[in-house]
């Protein structure tokens, strides 16, 4: 039997059960993503995503499905960023980050646990993608984004999200975004405050906001950050990056949102 | 002229929330900091009436400007 014939007996209305995605793969020795990939062109949404079918359908989740991400920074923003592309089905993910795991990271970075400190994040962020959708490919890079490697860790990928710690790095990556034609979506927390932004190529949004070349010190270094600024500006940019890859117009392209999550404030304004 | 500043974030630490200030014609938004006690280095993101402007923009009666601090953590 085909595995096209093999899915299409398998099928429950429009959707592959979660069980005969397993049983696909181990009959005709497949990764679970080209499995996926096999039922989405052939018109079946796999179980996992049934949920999102009434908001993306099943074009959308093939789009997504052959989409590549990455992830600059696996911290408080990169955690809850991996989950959200994870859990939407974003095909292939690349997740870097040079740094291991610390206890002052627990109060606020998904991936961090105290099973885990000591270890790379961008390991951790590989062994919780697996954990949650075993259909993705994804790569864990444990290194810093500099000029001189951004061409290597953004090829290919339809769009990338900022979710670095430092403005020095934040600008590096935008240049090297816009320079390679790579859709940036920004984010930013600091204490209860967070922004988000989208970055297409040709636009210079980052260094509106962080004024061009003049770096300065961000104000995390003194109100550290509470958990529920990166779970917000993290929700934002998913939302942003999903827009991107199922090509349509990010609502922040060329726009910043500041969120205040003391007042529950929020501002949008133009870059 | 008069100009209204809203500062975001930890800027209005100590400071206020919104304010008007009285300013030669045709002052800049660094100008506009000044008068205000904001120093330049503190404001990361300016947006007059809601658009990204820089220092030497020059403002006009009845802007409205919006000012931020550097976030940068993740």
């Amino acid at each position: 039997m085909a595995l096209a014939d093999f899915l299409a007996a398998a099928a429950e209305d429009e959707f592959l059960p979660f069980g005969a995605e397993l049983e696909a793969a181990r009959r005709f020795s497949l990764d679970a993503h080209e499995v996926e990939g096999a039922a989405l062109r052939a018109g079946l949404l796999p179980e996992r995503y049934a949920r999102n079918a009434g908001s993306i359908g099943l074009a959308g989740q093939l789009a997504l499905h052959e989409s590549r991400v990455a992830v600059i920074g696996c911290g408080g923003l990169g955690g809850f960023i991996l989950e959200g592309l994870g859990r939407l089905g974003v095909g292939t993910i690349v997740a870097v980050d040079p740094d291991r795991f610390e206890a002052s990271n627990l109060n606020r970075q998904l991936l961090a646990t105290v099973e885990n400190l000591g270890e790379p994040k961008a390991e951790a962020a590989v062994r919780r993608l697996r954990a949650v959708n075993p259909a993705l490919r994804c790569q864990g890079l444990v290194e810093r984004l500099d000029a001189s490697n951004a061409d290597r860790l953004l090829a290919g990928c339809g769009a990338a999200a900022d979710a670095l710690d430092s403005i020095a790095d934040r600008l590096t990556l935008a240049a090297a975004a816009s320079r390679l034609g790579v859709a940036l979506v920004h984010g930013s927390a600091a204490g209860r405050f967070g922004q988000a932004a989208t970055q297409l190529p040709g636009e210079n949004g980052l260094a509106r906001i962080y004024g061009g070349a003049e770096t300065k010190r961000g104000i995390e270094a003194e109100l550290g950050t509470l958990v529920f600024a990166p779970m917000v500006v993290a929700g934002f940019q998913v939302a942003e990056l999903c827009h991107l890859l199922l090509g349509e117009e990010p609502g922040l392209k060329g726009r910043m949102i500041a969120l205040d999550l003391g007042f529950i404030e929020t501002s949008v304004f133009s870059l | 002229m008069r100009v209204t500043l809203r500062l975001f974030a930890s800027l209005r630490t100590g400071r206020f929330d919104e304010a008007e200030f009285e300013l030669p014609p045709a002052a800049t938004v660094g100008e506009a900091l000044d008068a205000a006690g904001v120093p330049r280095l503190e404001a990361a993101i300016v947006f007059v009436d809601g658009r990204h402007a820089d220092f030497d923009h020059p403002l006009a009666e009845g802007d409205s400007l919006g000012v931020f601090p550097p976030i940068g953590g993740g």
